[in-house]
């Protein structure tokens, strides 16, 4: 007679730590914050994914992704859950992902700095920026904005005024 | 990973923990109320879409890189947000349709939509200003809808907020970089809110099925929300050189009762050929 086995929850979440961001691959999906929760249903292994946008268009490569590793590593039952609820926000970043991200060349968020109204009217008026964004690369302040909007939906494009360099600026959300 | 308090944006955890907590949701136990959500979700739903597919025709052609990728962005949220209100749509009317059934296979009669948003996109200007003056009724709508008695509506308003959030900054920043800039683009601004502001008021404007939805605590009235929408929109567009247009702002109007400019059904055209000529092809 075989018994089988399920691998117990803390297990599954060091799996699911070697699942790579399809985008930027030197994450995780862990070091992300978008798995909210690995459980158990009877025999079957329910892994809860939150979307970062919701339009992000890497979120069915990701499921897909987080599927394809989970069964590699022996998970025979398994049901990937969209959680929409709470929503997802960059203060779920890992440390160890900032450090990835800024390794990586892109400059982590800046906490509590997510686009509001109020600021975006004091930045205008005062002339100054809302957020200090440090450059990744030789970690100067003397940075600004190029366009809120960088080559995926969650990044911003910079730019550093003392080394010169572009880089993308995992904006606040 | 917990955090500092966030101070500048709404707990968004305890936002959804509150839209969590079980209560009824007039959704799910009121079946009289079914119709009206479904064609309250619907007129979301496909203001977002039409809106998200308007933009994405800019792609590969925007007039600086960044602002081709920020349309673009900006078209992905929208239709990202499309697929939650049309797929709940979807759900609560219990007639085998899915999110895309709804979007690929009605026709423009059967679109509830904003006339504002199917307009054409014309030059930079008008498409920038069509989307502040949208932004800041989406940016108020969502707001009031994080509120909402229904659990599943709120919880959609409470993700989409933060986006629109930025939707919302960046074209405030841009209609007034604009409409203070130089003499032909803000000769460029003024003409495109002239043009724009007749379809404004449509925005505001509340029927039977509004009034139900109010009634339930589902979604807040229409008129409710013009003003502080008119706050936004004044203050961004005196600071754009540009003042409040003194035409009226409610001559345009039927989209969300399913009647049309003649320019939605070019849109369809275009947007939903493919499931027209290959029914339930996919990538």
């Amino acid at each position: 007679m075989v018994t089988e086995t399920l691998a117990d929850t803390a297990t599954v979440w060091g799996w699911l730590a070697e699942v790579p961001d399809p985008e930027i691959p030197v994450i995780s999906v862990v070091d992300l914050g978008i798995v909210r929760e690995v459980r158990h249903e009877g025999d079957t292994l329910v892994v809860a994914v939150t979307p970062t946008y919701s339009g992000c268009p890497a979120v069915d490569v990701i499921d897909l992704e987080i599927d394809a590793h989970l069964r590699r590593r022996g998970v025979a039952k398994l049901r990937l859950e969209r959680r929409l609820s709470p929503p997802w926000t960059t203060d779920w970043l890992s440390a160890e992902g900032r450090e990835k991200l800024r390794a990586y060349g892109i400059a982590p968020p800046v906490d509590g700095t997510a686009g509001s109204r109020v600021q975006a009217r004091a930045a205008r008026l005062s002339g100054q920026p809302a957020v200090t964004v440090a450059c990744p690369r030789c970690g100067s302040r003397a940075t600004e904005k190029v366009s809120q909007h960088g080559s995926t939906p969650c990044k911003a494009a910079y730019r550093c005024t003392a080394c010169l360099e572009p880089f993308d600026y995992f904006k606040c959300i | 990973m917990p955090s500092l308090p966030d101070m500048t944006t709404p707990n968004v955890e305890a936002l959804a923990a509150d839209a969590r907590a079980p209560r009824p949701d007039p959704a799910e136990t009121v079946p009289e109320l079914k119709p009206a959500l479904f064609e309250g979700l619907c007129r979301l739903g496909d203001s977002t879409l039409v809106l998200g597919h308007r933009l994405s025709e800019w792609c590969g052609k925007g007039p600086a890189l960044e602002e081709d990728i920020a349309l673009a962005n900006i078209a992905l949220d929208l239709i990202g947000h499309t697929q939650m209100w049309l797929g709940l749509a979807a759900e609560v009317e219990e007639a085998g349709r899915s999110a895309d059934d709804l979007a690929y296979l009605r026709d423009a009669m059967r679109f509830r939509n904003l006339l504002l948003v199917e307009l054409p996109n014309g030059d930079m200007a008008r498409t920038l200003m069509r989307q502040f003056l949208f932004d800041a009724w989406h940016h108020e709508m969502l707001e009031r809808l994080t509120g909402s008695d229904s659990a599943r509506v709120a919880e959609i308003a409470v993700k989409a907020l933060k986006e629109v959030r930025y939707h919302l900054e960046r074209s405030s920043d841009l209609v007034i970089r604009l409409g203070d800039g130089t003499a032909e683009s803000h000769r460029r601004m003024a003409g495109a809110l002239d043009m724009l502001w007749p379809y404004t008021g449509e925005m505001f404007a509340g029927d039977g099925t509004d009034a139900a939805l109010a009634e339930a605590g589902i979604a807040p009235d229409p008129a409710s929300l013009h003003e502080a929408w008119h706050g936004i929109v004044t203050e961004v567009l005196e600071e754009a050189t540009l003042g409040v247009p003194e035409g009226r702002a409610d001559v345009q109007k039927g989209g969300r009762q399913g009647r049309h400019t003649e320019h939605l059904g070019y849109l369809l055209a275009e947007m939903q050929f493919l499931q027209r000529a290959y029914p339930g092809a996919e990538w």
